[in-house]
């Protein structure tokens, strides 16, 4: 005798995904890798903003002006903006999730930290790629001294 | 003969072992004829240091208040009935004994949560089962086994879901979930646990069926991996990591 054939008792009374893209599952994916490049990125910015050179002592205007200027610290600056904000506003996506149980409560909060995140990142890139410390044609006196130098 | 000696050589019943105290109780009573809200009664037992939990809420239900109500079914740990929230931890009342508890305090004692309350420390288990079913907890092998009547296993290949066979279904793990209370939409740690049982079982062959299943919104995505489900787990099954493990397959797409 071998074993017995038995038909699948019942079908799944929740319909079976469609296909398409698996939201949930790549922010879960996301969450991770992005925090692993964070931390690069921050420890990095960190290190480099109050270890190196005169430390923390060295930031003003001047320094940051700097920064703005070279690509590198423009690319590396902007990686950390989009992916921290990211990572932020799916995080209190999850939140409100977990404590907003009526939509419309959960609908409100989730479009104002989708705004914020928006207007932050348009903001944030924005004045990295197109930040000039010594705006042309502005009175001197408004300008930091090292316009004056150019 | 020797053991009318040892009880001669003491005096009277001065081993604390043996002594009774007594016990403060404060069970969240709810009656769905009468009460709006639960409400808090407090009970005087008296205990010995061997006795559970459960053997508090015999002698109130049989010697004080004849309408205390609540499941239990072995009473030896097997059955899964008398999952309760004894000291604000899931545990199962037939499991917990006195001698664990600090007794200088009252001992509060209510249902699990997150489950509809129907009366006093039992709840309306029926979106839990239902959560249970979707993941088609049973073996799926249609397939003919090679070569004769068994499907053989190796000692490695059974290993590898051991721990979430130990599953009892009292639903402490998904009755303590923080996911669980606020969304009861979500799969919960229990039947994510059955789903693992049966996805990593080399036996069957529906792995991805289930992994697709728990792929969902409400799925293993909204673990937050709190860890509370794996303290509540009276069987000691390692909870949350069993969820690591489905996420990982469903990353893989395969077991």
């Amino acid at each position: 005798m071998t074993a017995t054939t038995i038909e699948a008792p019942r079908s799944p009374s929740r319909p079976v995904k469609r296909r398409g893209v698996n939201w949930e599952k790549w922010g879960w994916i996301y969450m991770r890798a992005s925090g692993i490049v964070l931390i690069v990125l921050i420890f990095g910015h960190l290190f480099f903003n109050l270890m190196l050179g005169d430390g923390i002592s060295a930031i003003d205007f001047g320094f940051v002006g700097g920064k703005l200027a070279d690509p590198f610290w423009q690319w590396w600056d902007v990686a950390m903006l989009w992916l921290a904000l990211i990572h932020g506003g799916n995080g209190m996506r999850t939140l409100i999730n977990d404590y907003a149980t009526l939509p419309m409560t959960r609908g409100v909060l989730k479009s104002a930290v989708l705004a914020a995140v928006v207007v932050l990142i348009v903001l944030g890139t924005l004045v990295v790629f197109t930040f000039d410390p010594c705006p042309p044609g502005q009175p001197a006196d408004l300008l930091p001294a090292l316009c004056a130098a150019r | 003969m020797s053991t009318t000696t040892i009880a001669a050589d003491r005096p009277g019943n001065a081993d604390p072992a043996i002594t009774p105290f007594t016990v403060t109780f404060l069970i969240r009573r709810f009656d769905p004829e009468v009460d709006e809200e639960p409400r808090w009664q407090d009970f005087d037992v008296e205990m010995y240091a061997t006795d559970r939990v459960l053997d508090a809420l015999h002698k109130i239900k049989w010697e004080q208040d004849g309408s205390l109500t609540f499941r239990r079914s072995c009473a030896h740990g097997i059955c899964g009935s008398d999952a309760m929230r004894i000291n604000g931890r899931n545990r199962l009342a037939c499991k917990t004994l006195i001698k664990d508890l600090d007794i200088s305090k009252p001992i509060y004692v209510e249902a699990i949560k997150g489950l509809p309350l129907e009366k006093d420390l039992i709840v309306d288990m029926e979106p839990f089962f239902a959560s249970f079913r979707e993941v088609q907890p049973f073996l799926i092998a249609n397939k003919a086994p090679e070569g004769g009547k068994e499907r053989i296993q190796t000692v490695a290949q059974r290993e590898r879901f051991d721990d979430t066979t130990k599953c009892i279904l009292c639903a402490a793990c998904t009755s303590s979930c923080p996911v669980f209370w606020t969304d009861g939409q979500y799969f919960g740690p229990a039947a994510i646990v059955n789903a693992h049982r049966f996805i990593f079982d080399s036996r069957d062959e529906d792995a991805k069926v289930r992994l697709d299943i728990l792929n969902d919104k409400e799925g293993v995505w909204r673990c937050r991996t709190t860890f509370n489900c794996s303290e509540a787990c009276p069987r000691g099954i390692q909870v949350t990591q069993a969820i690591a493990e489905v996420k990982q397959a469903i990353m893989r797409g395969k077991p």
